[in-house]
């Protein structure tokens, strides 16, 4: 089920439901053994996103990666990681709750963001991601469609985060 | 708003998503124990401060995360170039002169 959401016709902000989520640090010449683990292919360029069903990857640096999957799946991907790890040296670490990800759909997506945040939306492509900055707090940006983006961003600056959200709404929807 | 390439992205990206970090290319000595207070101070405080063509650090520090170094003219503010952290300071006369 999906949370409050703020809404009017040219764009929707919801607040979207928990899901297990990585941060997953490896050497790029040993992508292949986290991809086999993770059971999807990992992306090489930052910025890029591979997605099948509930499984997300996301370059965001050049050794790191955000993955998603779903909460139920969080134990045996942690397990499947840890064998690797005796041939594999990297870095997974569950940041399931460190975060919450806030949805923005409609036509006017792309503009509610940009009251915040300073990258060239339109450069972002579908099924990409970014970590960037929204106001003064650091938010990876997931591009799901051309109107569709989820928004993640830490615990502590949710509130000041969705907030802002919230009134570029009222104000978009007032035709401000 | 300056707009700065990160050599790690590859991408030139607003400058909010980057931190400055000062100078570029000071070595920490070998042996600190072998210098002399003087030298030691140098090293942790004299700097170029050079007017023109200054080799400096940022961090992509809401981006990649990267440090990276790049070439800034200090009285113009524009970036010459930017390159990775370890790589040698590149040549930038051609661009020098085309400023
Ligand atoms: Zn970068």
């Amino acid at each position: 089920m999906n949370a409050p959401a703020t809404s009017f016709d040219a764009v929707t902000v919801t607040i979207l439901p928990p899901v297990a989520r990585f941060n997953l640090r490896i050497a790029p010449s040993d992508l292949a053994a986290a991809s086999q683990a993770f059971g999807l292919s990992l992306p090489t360029k930052i910025g890029q996103g591979e997605q099948n069903a509930d499984r997300g990857a996301y370059c965001i640096g050049p050794d790191e990666w955000l993955l998603h999957a779903a909460e139920a799946d969080q134990q045996a991907i942690v397990a499947a990681f840890d064998e690797v790890r005796a041939n594999t040296p990297h870095s997974l670490v569950v940041i399931s709750d460190r975060e919450l990800t806030i949805g923005i759909t409609g036509p006017a997506a792309a503009e509610l963001l940009s009251v915040a945040c300073p990258l060239d939306l339109s450069r972002i492509p579908v099924g990409g991601a970014k970590r960037t900055v929204f106001d003064y707090a650091q938010v990876t940006l997931i591009r799901d469609g051309e109107d569709a983006f989820r928004l993640e961003v830490w615990r502590s600056y949710f509130p000041h985060v969705h907030g802002l959200l919230e009134v570029a709404t009222r104000e978009l929807a007032l035709g401000l | 708003m300056l707009l700065i390439h990160c050599p790690y992205c590859d991408d030139t990206l607003p400058e909010l998503e980057f931190a400055y970090a000062g100078e570029a290319h000071i070595a920490r000595p070998e042996d600190p124990s072998k210098l002399s207070d003087e030298e030691w101070r140098d090293f942790l405080f004299i700097r170029t401060n050079v007017k023109g063509v200054h080799a400096e650090r940022w961090r992509h520090i809401n981006g990649c995360g990267r440090f990276f170094n790049a070439l800034r003219d200090t009285v113009s503010d524009r970036f010459l170039t930017t390159y990775k952290a370890g790589e040698a300071r590149p040549d930038t006369t051609d661009l020098e002169a085309a400023v």
